[in-house]
């Protein structure tokens, strides 16, 4: 099952597109970070996954097929949004009270003992929680309403490294425990790397890469070699070239078996360098085909 | 960081039902009971002030129905300590009462989400955006007329003895005027009607500007608006007026038969006659009346003398001129009421459901 899938899906407000033609499709049963700098169009994939935004163009479905913003989607879609607004003037209880009387599932257990757990008193207004603890309360609720997929904009981005920790955390223990779907958005890389088993990079409002993080690692490399000798290496997809007094590094698309040029070096790259080199070049990166896609044309390849 | 594990999911098949309505009840309580206070505190503090004036108002009017002879003095004094608080004595003050709720309850249910963004929150529910709304729209809709009702029919008992055209009362100018915008949508089902709307015209207006205070800003624009026109002008058009030829009597208030005029126009020779030209005859047609004075002796007896407008009317009538005019009879209160009722009623409901379609349709 696919948790989100896109096809030609489009967004343009006023004459800019904020997402076009994009085409993805992200399995169940990953973490998936949505990575892309300001204005990439995270948040709108996110907002028309789960119907806040209609599509301008294309079409989106979740959880299998449920059309994105219908009922049978709402019930299994937990979401998070950006800065996590809540009602400032009503206490966590409130809230608790609040979700259980808006959904069909609600665990007023699990959601008590876990406030408990983090310390946030159930009689505090949410607006007099700190950031961290706002979040937290946000991310109970989603998963006290044991939804099928999770979904989460920029979650840890107003979030200080421990309060950050602790919410990555949770996120993976309810994963683990109960095999909810993850999709979020982030430009925190350094975070990604340690959550991430799923990796869509959007760019100018396109998909740029799509796959599953330990295929894009394994089949990727970092070649380096003398700066004149750059041409030696023509024979593989370049995905960035940095190119200095002596030396020259490139990250192509080659597996371990592939050979290195003589005078070369190949290394094993990093999700973040792996990101960063992509989000560098956003025009001329070929993109590694998303082997999920069998019945759709790669996306985001560049024109 | 949490050792706790979430227990397996339910059953799936109830997914496929939507989350029962009445749950909604207790969220619009909760987010709403401070609006809904407000308001039934505000209505009750008011309505103890009307009480104690009509509780006098009654009194004095019992006392001067009563009294006998009705010419005599001690009646006169009676009937001049009948009167109206300055307060509620036009009607106009209250008037203002529908639009507070329509800005104050109507307007924030839905720019205040919008606002702050915890629309994200509450249409990502299992419970549905358009099924929250109308959940939320339909219940504080029907409160807010409910309160607005029970206050109306205090303030129609407060306003009875005004309209109960008996002598020795009938100096009293208010009963011909019982359609007037004053009076009219204070009573009878108009002020509840009023209400509805007032909080339907909120509602819409901050899903459309998704600003509080704008949207309370609107809200009152448009009320006032809506108001005018239909107290100035479509009140007295609902049924087609009866029109009356050269009938100088509605000038006098006639309290067995209270009439409301609607238009007044001239006619000479089957064509109209502009009103400024109207105006430029009757004049020099008074001038021309008035007995020429030389002496202040004279002039003593010429001030009896002097042309009443009835005179210079009939004068003009003898000659070919025709004064039409158009009026509403009181006794149409209750039905002018029930077709005010109903469109405003229409107005709301088809308010409402554009504001529904629009938290369906809308794009964040």
């Amino acid at each position: 099952m696919n948790v989100i899938e896109a096809s030609g899906l489009g967004k343009r407000y006023g004459s800019t597109w904020a997402l076009r033609e994009c085409t993805l499709a992200i399995p169940a049963g990953h973490v998936a970070a949505l990575v892309g700098p300001n204005g990439a169009g995270k948040t709108t994939l996110l907002n028309m996954a789960v119907g806040l935004a209609t599509p301008s163009a294309g079409r989106v479905t979740v959880l299998g097929g449920r059309p994105a913003g219908s009922l049978a989607a709402l019930d299994g879609i937990a979401f998070v949004a950006q800065d996590t607004p809540m009602y400032k003037n009503l206490s966590a209880a409130d809230m608790l009270h609040l979700t259980r009387n808006l959904n069909h599932r609600f665990d007023q257990h699990y959601a008590e003992a876990r406030l408990a757990d983090l310390g946030i008193p159930l009689k505090r207004k949410a607006g007099r929680l700190s950031g961290g603890q706002q979040a937290q309360l946000a991310l109970t609720l989603a998963l006290a309403r044991h939804p099928l997929l999770l979904l989460l904009d920029e979650p840890v981005a107003m979030l200080d490294p421990i309060a950050r920790h602790d919410f990555m955390a949770t996120v993976l223990t309810a994963m683990a425990d109960e095999g909810v779907s993850v999709v979020l958005s982030s430009h925190v890389l350094a975070e990604l790397e340690r959550v991430a088993d799923y990796l869509i990079v959007l760019s100018r409002g396109q998909v740029q890469v799509a796959g599953e993080v330990d295929d894009l690692l394994a089949s990727h490399r970092m070649l380096t070699g003398p700066a004149g000798e750059v041409a030696r290496c023509a024979g593989r997809p370049v995905v960035q070239l940095r190119r200095g007094e002596v030396q020259a590094h490139m990250l192509v698309r080659a597996t371990a078996d592939n050979p290195v040029p003589a005078g070369w070096e190949a290394h094993p790259v990093g999700l973040e360098e792996l990101v960063l080199a992509y989000l560098r070049e956003p025009g001329a990166a070929a993109l590694p085909g998303p082997t999920l896609l069998r019945d759709a044309e790669p996306s985001g390849v560049t024109q | 960081m949490t050792a706790l594990s979430i227990p397996a999911r339910p059953a799936e098949d109830a997914s496929l039902r939507p989350v029962p309505w009445r749950r909604m009840g207790w969220v619009t309580w909760r987010q709403h009971r401070f609006a809904l206070t407000g308001v039934v505190v505000f209505l009750g503090a008011v309505a103890v002030y009307v009480w104690i004036n009509g509780l006098q108002l009654h009194h004095a009017y019992a006392a001067a129905a009563a009294c006998h002879p009705a010419t005599s003095l001690a009646c006169s004094r009676l009937i001049g300590e009948f009167r109206v608080g300055s307060f509620l004595a036009n009607g106009f003050n209250l008037q203002a009462v529908p639009a507070l709720i329509g800005a104050f309850a109507g307007a924030p249910v839905l720019a205040r989400e919008l606002e702050t963004g915890t629309f994200r929150y509450a249409w990502t529910q299992g419970f549905g955006r358009w099924r929250w709304a109308l959940a939320k729209l339909v219940p504080l809709a029907v409160a807010v007329t409910a309160a607005a009702g029970a206050f109306s029919a205090l303030l129609s008992w407060y306003y009875q003895p005004l309209f109960l055209a008996r002598n020795p009362l009938t100096l009293f100018p208010i009963p011909s005027n019982s359609l007037g915008a004053g009076m009219f949508d204070l009573r009878g089902v108009a002020f509840a009607a009023w209400t509805l709307a007032a909080f339907a015209i909120g509602a819409l207006a901050g899903m459309l500007i998704r600003r509080v205070v704008s949207a309370m800003a609107v809200t009152l624009a448009a009320y006032a608006g809506l108001a005018f026109a239909t107290g100035l002008y479509l009140r007295l058009h609902y049924l087609p007026p009866e029109v009356a030829r050269n009938s100088f009597s509605f000038f006098v208030s006639d309290p067995a038969r209270p009439v409301v005029v609607v238009s007044q126009w001239w006619t000479k020779g089957g064509t109209t006659v502009s009103p400024s030209a109207m105006n430029q005859v009757i004049n020099s047609t008074f001038q021309r009346m008035m007995p020429v004075v030389h002496s202040s002796k004279e002039g003593a007896v010429a001030a009896l003398k002097q042309p009443t407008n009835l005179h210079v009317l009939h004068f003009l009538t003898q000659h070919g001129y025709t004064q039409w005019t158009s009026y509403q009879q009181a006794s149409r209160f209750w039905p002018i009421q029930w077709i005010e009722g109903g469109w405003l009623f229409a107005l709301a409901v088809l308010l409402m459901a554009a504001t529904v379609w629009l938290v369906r349709r809308r794009a964040a």
